[in-house]
This record gives C-alpha cells, sequence and structure tokens, in this order.
C-alpha cells in the first residue's frame, strides 16, 4: 500500500522588541548569562506583568501579513507546569483567544530546473498566539544550569493546519514564513540564535484516505533543512512500522542532527495538564478598527507579490527576482539604485551577480551582511550609467566593480582615477584600426572573401592594442569604413 | 456537604508537586469538592445573555512603551539560588521538554 504524510508545523518566533513581552528588561541575542533580569522576570513575589505595546502590535502585523483575522478581544492564560526554564512555574500565553485567527502561508514548490518557477500553493494556518519565552537550561552530567535572559522575551506561536504533504514543503512553507517576517521587521527568525524554533507533527495515512494517522511530534529541529531531514525520517519510520503491522504510538521524537535519526523522549509520567485559567494580572486586549488600519500601513509588501510585480514590470528573469525577492534588504537595494537610474535588468544583474560574489568573498563567516557593504545603490546605478553613455564597456564595468567594492568609491572616479574611459577620438581610433589591417593581412583578406566573422579577429586586436578602452561598436564602425 | 468523589487529590497533588498526609489527603479533598460544588452552583445559573468578561474591571489595553528599564545585576539576580555557578543557577537535571 502507498502512503502519504501529513505534516503540520508549530514555528515559535521571536520579535524584534528591545524589551520583554510583560516588562522592560531588555533582550538581545549573545549576552552574559543572567544579565537580562529583573524582579518581573525572576518572578518575585508582588511584582505585576505590563504589556510591551510594540509586542502586541508586531503580532497583528504578523498576521495581517497573512491574512488572519484578527479577533476585537484577545486575552492572556497562565500555562502551569513546574520546570526550571520558568521561575514562576508558569507561562503567560493565550489558549483560548489567540490575538490571530486563521490565515495563510503563500508557498513555492522546486520547480523543474532553477530557471523555472515552481508551482505556488496556499498552506492554511490555524493561529498565531503571543506569549513569553522560557529561560535556557543546558544539561551537564548530573546537573542543569539555568541562564534567565531569554525568559519573559515575546514570542509568537505559529500553528499552521495539517496541510502540508511533504517533506519539501515543510522546507517550503518555512523559507516562505520566514522571508514574510524578515521583510516586515517582526523578527530576524535567525535559527541558529533560536529566533526562530520549529516542532513538526507528522503522521502518515493510506494515499487517497482523508482521516488522518496517529501523529509524532518531532522536536529539536534546529535549522531548516534540518526540518527537512528529521521529517523525511520520520516519514520513512512510520511507512516501515506499517508495512510491519507495528503500532505507531502517539509520542515526542527527538530529531538527532547528527546520526539522522528521531528517538522516543522519555514519556512523562502522565498526560500534559497545563490547568490554563485566565491570569488576574492582566488585562485584556481590545483591538480597534483604526489602530489594525494604522498598523496595515506599515506592512512591507509581500516577497512573492514584489516577484510577481518584478517579473511583470521590470521584466526581470525568473532566476534574478528569486535572489531579490526573498531578501527585502537586497530587494530594498535593487529599489534604491533603480530611484536614480531607472534600468532594472541591468541593475539587478549586476546586483546578482558582481555585489553577491563580491560579498559572499568578502565575508569571513558566511557573507558579508549588505549594511557592511561600502558599494552605495546610487553607484552601481552610476556604473549602468558609465556604460549607456558609452564612456566604458561592460568589460571594463566588470573591472571597475571590484574596485569599488574595495574601496567604496564612485565609478566615475575610478574611471577618472584609473584613465578607464573608452576612447571615442575616431582619428586616434583611425589610425589604430589602420595599422591593424596593415598587419594582419590574412583576416582582412578573409573578411574581403565574403567571411564575416573575420572582422571580430581584427576588433579583438584592436580592443587588445587599447587594453580594451575603445568603444567595441565605433570599432566595428571604422573597420568596416576602411575596409569597404 | 463535599463530593470528594469528583475529586483525584494524588492526581491534583501531584500536579502542585506537593506531598500529602492520609488526613491530608482527606481533608482537602473535602475542601476542594466544596469548591467544586460551589462552581456547580454558578453553572446552573443562565448566563446566555450576558457578555462573556475575561476580568472583572472593564479595562482594556494597558500597555508600556518599548523602552529598556534597568535590569538586575548577575549577584543580585542570584542572591536566593541555593547553588549556582558560571553566573547561572545550578538545579538537578531535568530532561524533559516542558
Amino acid at each position: 500500500m502507498e502512503y502519504e504524510p501529513v505534516i503540520g508545523l508549530e514555528v515559535h518566533v521571536q520579535l524584534k522588541t528591545n524589551t520583554k513581552m510583560f516588562t522592560r528588561a531588555p533582550y538581545h541575542y549573545g549576552a552574559e548569562p543572567n544579565t537580562l533580569t529583573d524582579p518581573v522576570v525572576l518572578g518575585m513575589p508582588g511584582t505585576l506583568p505590563v504589556m510591551n505595546r510594540k509586542a502586541i502590535e508586531m503580532t497583528i502585523q504578523a498576521g495581517l501579513l497573512l491574512g488572519c483575522k484578527i479577533p476585537e478581544t484577545c486575552k492572556w492564560d497562565r500555562k502551569n507546569y513546574f520546570y526550571p526554564d520558568m521561575p514562576k512555574n508558569y507561562q503567560i500565553s493565550q489558549f483560548d483567544q489567540p490575538i490571530c485567527d486563521g490565515g495563510e502561508v503563500e508557498i513555492e514548490m522546486l520547480g523543474p530546473s532553477r530557471n523555472v518557477m515552481g508551482e505556488h500553493r496556499n498552506v492554511k494556518l490555524t493561529r498565531i498566539h503571543l506569549e513569553e519565552d522560557v529561560g535556557k537550561l543546558t544539561h551537564f552530567d548530573s546537573e542543569s544550569l539555568v541562564d534567565y535572559n531569554r525568559a519573559g522575551t515575546p514570542l509568537i506561536e505559529i500553528v499552521s493546519e495539517p496541510d502540508l504533504y511533504s517533506p519539501e514543503e515543510a522546507f517550503a512553507y518555512l523559507t516562505a514564513l520566514r522571508n514574510c517576517l524578515v521583510a516586515a521587521g517582526i523578527s530576524e527568525c535567525d535559527m541558529e540564535k533560536g529566533q526562530m524554533r520549529c516542532d513538526a507533527n507528522v503522521s502518515i495515512r493510506p494515499k487517497g484516505t482523508t482521516e488522518l494517522g496517529t501523529k509524532v511530534e518531532i522536536k529539536n529541529l534546529n535549522t531548516i533543512s534540518g526540518v527537512r531531514n528529521g521529517i523525511a525520517y520520520e516519514i520513512q519510520r512510520q511507512t516501515l512500522a506499517m508495512e510491519n503491522n507495528q503500532p505507531i504510538v502517539q509520542e515526542t521524537r527527538r530529531w538527532n542532527a547528527d546520526e539522522g535519526y528521531t528517538t522516543s523522549m522519555r514519556s512523562k509520567e502522565m498526560a500534559h495538564d497545563y490547568r490554563y485559567f485566565p491570569d488576574p494580572d492582566l488585562m485584556p486586549v481590545k483591538v480597534s478598527q483604526d489602530w489594525l488600519e494604522q498598523l496595515a500601513e506599515d506592512l512591507p509588501e509581500l516577497p512573492f507579490d514584489m516577484q510577481r510585480r518584478y517579473m511583470r514590470d521590470y521584466d526581470l528573469p525568473y532566476t534574478i527576482t528569486s535572489v531579490l525577492c526573498p531578501d527585502a534588504k537586497l530587494a530594498a537595494y535593487f529599489e534604491n539604485a533603480l530611484a536614480v537610474y531607472e534600468k532594472p535588468k541591468q541593475i539587478a544583474n549586476f546586483i546578482t551577480n558582481d555585489l553577491l560574489r563580491e560579498l559572499s568573498a568578502a565575508g569571513e563567516n558566511g557573507s558579508l551582511p549588505l549594511d557592511q557593504c561600502k558599494v552605495r545603490p546610487e553607484h552601481v546605478a552610476e556604473l549602468v550609467q558609465l556604460i549607456d553613455k558609452g564612456d566604458i564597456s561592460s568589460h571594463i564595468a566588470k573591472e571597475v566593480f571590484p574596485e569599488m567594492f574595495s574601496t567604496g568609491k564612485g565609478p566615475s572616479q575610478i574611471v577618472d582615477e584609473k584613465g578607464l574611459k573608452q576612447s571615442t577620438d575616431t582619428g586616434e581610433l583611425e589610425a589604430t584600426c589602420q595599422e591593424i589591417i596593415n598587419n594582419n593581412p590574412k583576416p582582412v583578406a578573409e573578411y574581403k572573401a565574403g567571411k564575416e566573422p573575420a572582422i571580430n579577429a581584427l576588433k579583438g586586436q584592436v580592443m587588445k592594442m587599447t587594453r580594451g578602452k575603445a568603444n567595441p561598436k565605433i570599432v566595428d564602425e571604422i573597420l568596416r569604413k576602411l575596409l569597404a | 456537604m463535599s463530593d470528594a468523589s469528583n475529586i483525584d487529590i494524588d492526581y491534583v497533588a501531584n500536579l502542585a508537586r506537593l506531598q500529602l498526609t492520609p488526613e491530608e489527603k482527606q481533608r482537602f479533598a473535602g475542601q476542594l469538592g466544596d469548591i467544586l460544588e460551589h462552581f456547580e452552583k454558578l453553572k446552573s445559573i443562565d448566563v446566555s445573555n450576558e457578555e462573556p468578561m475575561a476580568h472583572p474591571f472593564p479595562v482594556f489595553n494597558v500597555l508600556g512603551a518599548d523602552e529598556a528599564s534597568p535590569t538586575l545585576s548577575p549577584e543580585q539576580a542570584l542572591v536566593n539560588a541555593p547553588k549556582q555557578r558560571d553566573q547561572q543557577l545550578v538545579v538537578p537535571k531535568v530532561v524533559d521538554d516542558a
């Protein structure tokens, strides 16, 4: 029998606020342990939580971006449990009235080849709720260490419906979700820094049936490819079990990325019973229509919408837009250059080829971030302008670009300083062309005998002699005139 | 009178991490039963025409600006920790995802 997998993802995303969810202690990644706490974070008696307006606004924006319904009222609940990652023995979360209901994420599947756009589909969301993150435990042989820096940090949980049907779709979903949230400035979504974390619910069922099978939750999927690999392994494991008539147990399994398999996590003595109840210390939140409209004004264009626009309005090829659009900063860079000189194809080419190559070569640990790049968008525009004016050839431009990248100088300055300006002095060029004609009787004879491509050999010689500074179009004209 | 049969006192005690003597179990089961009974009485009232509320006071949107306030020093933060090392609290090893 053939089986099909059904996957739902629970994605936790840390919001890019300055301070925590219910107190104004700051949060940033990589601080020394236990330096970002205050009495509220530590759950001291008598402390009271105060909501972070920015966190609520960012969550509403995430919901608007993903087409969620924003209910008029949402409220806070306590999720009670004993574990040292939360000093007050409960986590403030949202149980039955989350900020966002429903919604969907547009995903793109891999196309038949890299130059062809893949199929698009909308994956349904169940909800998005806001909660506080917990502290970080580091486990040793006989004891665990607790750092409360992360405790209380605003965290959204984006819950998908069981609406993903392959590891590749899960991968595409996470990628698309991350691109949207990063573009909106809601989170950096860096999985290595724990800013985006993912649990997957995986089940399989006989192909063609609609009832869901027993689901297994997979944890510890720490990278986007880890999510894909962990789910792929789990589908295989469950399929084998089904084929061998072994039962699939509802359980939580941990993905071991190094070894490439999942293992059952120690099952709890009893099922989770968090005894949720409304937090009496926190007032509900009412979201007015005015507030919604105001927040909607700050939303960016979704990456896939931007891609469709670039392909339609700028006639850019899919390959180029699929590099520019998922990266909000790169796309903004492109548009800034375009505002100076409206030649989208040429500018996009310099950005996706030359700029990205230099950035990747310059970075010590991965690519150099775009905001540390010395080449300004207007410099790229200027470079294209120099080519169009005939001041330099595109060949010379390729040499100018690395110089712009290393020095931060504008292209005109580099062209002037290095004397790279194309020679348009036709008198001088004519002399050079005549000299080349005199010295190369063979291609001259061939050309005169009607062998058209022979002229290229002569052109090459002229370009070599002028060290590339001659305008190839003018050289072509002069040669043809002299040989006529 | 109390309806202790509805309460699994061992389960509730375990969730609350409480160790109870047999006498305490009996006493608390009775008291908790009384509370449940009280809620049963509340449940009998028809509230279908009332607007649900999450809080006794009709106050909404008590929000703070996202501006950082001072933090505790790590020494202050850990002053009550029974055991500490590397500027962190030391707890018995508990590998479990809550």
